[in-house]
């Protein structure tokens, strides 16, 4: 398919400005450039028909089945997004005055208080833009907390298990600290003889998912966070996995001293291609002095912000629209609704694994919460076809596949999260469809390495683009226009 | 009450059977008797969605929503098309994932890498990430990515956008790496005092095109003085006015950030905006987050992946420079989308129009005694100073009566204003009628 | 698997071979190309680079991993090649060839002769 700029003609496109009605101002040339960006000219029509190809060419929650593991792709309600799309919300400027931009505030008070009650917090801050961003402002909060008791220099570990989101050290690292790295149990739990013998007078604190990514409630884990408290360091609870548990458990009451939420997850917020999301952040009264600025340093009216407050960790106040739909999802569930969902989740995903359990090989028995974990490791070893193969052939099925070679302690993973808001009849075709293609890998495995077949590509060349990066378009040399 | 939840209490008993459990409670044997909710949470109840839209909607209509917004300062009201938000809200865009599944995700991962392409066209640049946070945190990772064992200190202009500074100064604190201000100097950075503050254990120095006053600063000059100290130069770049000034590669930067808000998206109070991030070919493997590179398939079609992984934080894990992943990829097609439709010259006029509506504002200001407080030359804001005596607050206020959101008080009896393509005469006019008035 | 007998070799699968004047050129063996999977990028150490052995010294990048090429020797890298920048599949293609840097000072004592790395390799894969 051409790129937009291959549809670009000279000359072409649409109007949209009317005359200027003051004179034109002219800069001192010292300042101007000299050539013109090489942006697209085209027709309005033909923009609207290059995206639609495009948007052909994608797959979203709508298209089918999308049990893509940790990432909670749930249906995102319509009225969502109109509401986001309200004046009100969409036109305010961040730094009016605060008597005219009081809906907005009360928005960001509104959703607090329902995030602080499902989580169990006494403070939220909705700043951070996604959950990696929640999670670098939670840990900040950490590293305040043990900088004001004059041990930012000495409490620099921070303890993450092995099953853990990458995201998770990369945090730690950005704050200049420390990862250690604890194994998991043979039952996909946190070992808490390991996390015992890592605990010390150097623990900032500890960065836990529960339930975690092989989608297991750890039943220890208020032994976990009173070992780690113990030993002077703090509890972050790493959310996205909260969805099977809202409503039922809080980190709060777990023993969690900070917690980030993606709303982009839990709450129904969409996905958008990779983002906007947004990443509330939770803690306990004692971490709320060092929360982010809630405001702009730009605004006139904002009051001093603590001297304790880690300062601000994005422009203005957050990913507002994005808060606007998770409160209107908050709003149609309420309290009871809020515990169905997670109760819902729980039992597609089990569902899923029972209808999955004979062909495939469970990482962990038992009962899951929102997610499983399935290995292809014997399949790979007897049979010649991994979890890549299963993957690519469930493409050709029409169904987006599951999160792939994660956790890292699984070999040959593939992991599944169907969410709460897939029919039974979906459940059960898609697991129709992981059935059909086991099979046929099975039958031919050979042939599996070339899947997909029908989709609009095959397996792209990942080396090559690796090796010599073509990162943007260049256009052809004058007169040498592809045709 | 309304959910979204599928399965009937018929349904649900079916798959319980399947699953060989009596109620839907024993699934969570895990999870200790002791920590689990007692009943409901302390929330109110659900509300089917017509009382939800009430509610929302009551909420929405506290908010003033102002007819001419004079106002910027990072955030600003310009013209779009009707044909982009209509493009972007396509149900399959807004709700796609990341396009880890390169097969079925050509269509996104296509607008990403004409999103980059349209970046490096602005920006001079020869690589751009997929996207970041916002302007800010896109100077604090940009800062990031220049550190080296040797070099750390960052030096930061005191012309920056108020949270670009606070952003990077916390960054900064959470790394343990030192961030020094430029003082500035009759509205633009005082490039005597970076010259003073250069050193070989400077990594970088952040400077803005297009500072906070709407001055334009003499980026070329940061960028000498900051390659003589072996520093490298992150050229805070204004997208619009960008199409008239020189690029930030030209003007010898290493890495271009920025705010992309005004390429298509509303105020939105504040967010979702776009970060975006670009840089020279030596800088491509520094650069945090997303990049979508083409290729081929098996078949040798035009193919295009995310590229470059092994830089991030899903294969790098603690050795990632960055934790970046989620990002706002709906944003950066919003941007592509608004570069396409109003096309080269639609954006030339865009940014000469906003241009000229400030000029022609600080004229009328001047008129009546709000004389500019900088000389330099500027973009679409500028500082003035009132005349002695003047009650600001008052003058706003009557601003606001009037439905027009004045420009931004800095203190001082200094105002930061704004005008825009979609300002008329007239409302500017009538600006300084009330002001003028006001005074009388 | 192919390991030259000229060379010597470290459990961290680099090879190394003597120049004149204390100079040691370092690469990594075919065993090491292999186990990566097709390379994508090296990010080269720099001229002037202090190095420690057993320690990382530069890293190497496959489509899905980054792995750290550890030093087999300590002391300074006085030359980089910097030709792998835009050809990292050489690194794949010809491992022997595709010398990474030359480092100026004392190898580690416990490095293998062709024989003996040989056995090693057998007993890791």
């Amino acid at each position: 398919m051409k790129l937009i700029f291959e549809r670009s003609v000279s000359g072409r496109g649409t109007r949209y400005l009317p005359d200027c009605d003051v004179p034109v101002t002219e800069l001192d040339s010292r300042f101007l450039r000299e050539k013109a960006p090489a942006l697209p000219e085209i027709s309005e029509n033909d923009l609207c028909r290059h995206y639609t190809e495009l948007e052909k060419r994608a797959y979203g929650v709508n298209d089918g089945p999308y049990p893509l593991g940790s990432c909670t792709m749930k249906y995102n309600p319509k009225v969502n997004e109109a509401m986001a799309a309200l004046p009100g919300f969409a036109d305010v400027h961040p730094l009016q005055p605060a008597h005219t931009a009081a809906g907005c505030l009360e928005v960001l008070t509104q959703t607090a208080k329902y995030l602080c009650e499902i989580t169990g917090m006494d403070a939220m801050t909705l700043t951070p833009a996604a959950g990696a961003h929640g999670e670098l402002t939670g840990m900040m909060l950490i590293r305040r907390y043990h900088e004001q008791r004059g041990e930012k220099d000495v409490r620099r570990k921070v303890i993450v298990p092995d099953s853990s989101h990458g995201t998770n050290p990369a945090t730690a690292a950005m704050n200049g600290l420390e990862v250690v790295s604890i194994p998991s149990t043979p039952e996909g739990l946190v070992d808490l003889a390991a996390l015992a013998a890592a605990v010390g007078p150097d623990t900032a604190g500890l960065m836990l998912t529960n339930p975690n990514t092989l989608g297991l409630f750890d039943p220890h884990v208020e032994e976990i966070t009173r070992i780690v408290h113990e030993a002077g360091g703090l509890c972050y609870y790493d959310g996205a996995n909260l969805n099977p548990i809202m409503g039922v458990v809080r980190p709060g009451d777990m023993g969690f001293d900070c917690v980030h939420l993606n709303l982009h997850k839990t709450f129904s917020t969409p996905h958008g291609g990779g983002g906007p999301g947004a990443g509330a952040v939770g803690c306990k009264a004692f971490l709320a002095p060092y929360l982010p600025a809630p405001f702009s340093a730009a605004d006139p009216e904002a009051p001093e912000i603590p001297a304790e407050s880690i300062g601000a960790v994005k422009a203005f106040a957050g990913n507002f629209l994005v808060i606007v739909r998770a409160l209107t999802y908050l709003k149609t569930l309420g309290a009871a609704g809020v515990r169905e969902s997670a109760q819902g989740a729980v039992l597609n995903a089990n569902y899923l694994k029972a209808l999955l359990a004979d062909t495939y090989e469970m990482a962990q028995p038992g009962y899951c919460m929102h997610e499983f974990v399935m290995t292809l490791e014997r399949e790979k070893q007897e049979k010649g076809f991994t979890a890549m193969e299963i993957a690519k052939g469930l493409l050709d099925e029409g169904v987006h596949p599951p999160t792939m070679y994660f956790p890292l302690i699984v070999h040959e993973a593939l992991m599944a999260e169907p969410t709460e808001t897939e029919s039974p009849e979906s459940i059960e075709a898609l697991a129709e469809a992981f059935l059909r293609v086991y099979r046929a890998a099975e039958a031919d495995p050979e042939g599996a390495h070339h899947w997909p077949k029908s989709t609009v590509i095959g397996r792209p060349d990942e080396v090559e683009a690796a090796r010599h990066p073509v990162v943007r378009y260049v256009p052809a040399q004058e007169g040498t226009q592809e045709a | 009450m309304a959910d979204y939840l599928a399965a009937s209490p018929a349904d649900r008993e079916r798959m319980l059977a399947k699953i060989g459990a009596k109620d839907i409670t024993d699934l969570y044997e895990s999870v200790p008797e002791k920590l689990r909710v007692k009943g409901n949470l302390h929330l109110p109840a659900g509300l089917d969605e017509m009382s939800v839209r009430r509610e929302m909607e009551a909420l929405a209509r506290k908010n003033t929503v102002f007819p001419t917004v004079l106002r910027g300062a990072g955030a600003y009201r310009h013209y779009i098309p009707a044909v982009v938000p209509e493009i972007v809200s396509k149900e399959t865009f807004v709700t796609a994932y990341t396009p880890y599944q390169a097969e079925i995700s050509q269509g996104v991962l296509q607008s990403i890498f004409e999103y980059q392409t349209v970046i490096c066209e602005l920006t001079g640049m020869d690589v751009s990430n997929a996207s970041v946070y916002d302007g800010a945190t896109a100077a604090a990772e940009a800062a990031a990515s220049c550190r080296d064992r040797r070099r750390k200190t960052v030096l930061v202009s005191a012309c920056a956008h108020p949270d670009v500074l606070r952003v990077m100064k916390t960054y900064a604190w959470a790394a343990d790496t030192p961030l020094t201000v430029v003082p500035e100097k009759n509205g633009r950075t005082d490039m005597e005092a970076l010259a003073g503050l250069l050193d070989s254990s400077v990594a970088a120095v952040y400077v803005p095109q297009v500072n906070y006053y709407g001055c334009i600063e003499e980026a070329e000059e940061a960028a000498r003085l900051a390659h003589e100290a072996g520093a490298k130069l992150i050229l805070g770049v204004d997208p619009l006015a960008a199409v008239l000034l020189k690029s930030a590669a030209d003007c010898g930067a290493d890495i271009a950030v920025g705010e992309g808000q005004q390429l298509g998206m509303p105020l939105s109070w504040g967010g979702p905006f776009l970060g975006f991030m670009a840089a020279k070919h030596d800088m491509m493997r520094k650069l945090p987050g997303r990049i979508v590179g083409e290729t081929k398939d098996d078949a040798g079609n035009r193919a295009f992946v995310l590229t470059l992984q092994a830089r991030e934080q899903h294969i790098k894990r603690e050795k990632a420079s960055s934790n970046i992943c989620s990002n706002e990829a709906l944003c950066a097609m919003t941007a592509s989308v608004y570069a396409a439709a109003m096309g080269p010259e639609g954006l030339r006029q865009a940014a000469l129009q906003s241009m000229s509506k400030a000029h022609y504002l600080a004229q009328e200001l001047e008129k009546i005694g709000w004389r500019r407080a900088f000389e330099a030359d500027f973009f679409q804001e500028f500082v003035t100073e009132a005349p002695e005596g003047t009650d600001i607050a008052a003058a706003l206020a009557a601003l606001e009566k009037a439905g027009i959101l004045g420009g931004l008080p800095l203190g001082g009896g200094r105002v930061l204003w704004c005008a825009t393509e979609v300002v008329s005469r007239q409302e500017m006019d009538r600006t300084a009628q009330i002001l003028k008035e006001v005074r009388a | 698997m192919n390991a030259p007998q000229e060379l010597k070799y470290t459990k961290s699968h680099e090879w190394i071979r003597e120049e004149e004047g204390g100079i040691w050129t370092v690469g990594i063996t075919d065993f090491a190309q292999d186990q990566l999977g097709s390379l994508v990028f090296i990010n080269l150490p720099a001229e002037g680079d202090d190095t420690e052995a057993g320690e990382p010294f530069c890293d190497v990048e496959s489509v899905k991993a980054a792995s750290d090429v550890m030093a087999p020797v300590t002391g300074t890298v006085v030359e980089v090649n910097e030709e792998l920048e835009d050809a990292p599949e050489k690194l794949n293609e010809d491992p022997y060839g595709a010398w990474i840097a030359r480092i100026e000072g004392t190898p580690a004592d416990d490095l293998m002769d062709a024989d003996a790395y040989a056995a090693f390799c057998e007993e890791e894969g």
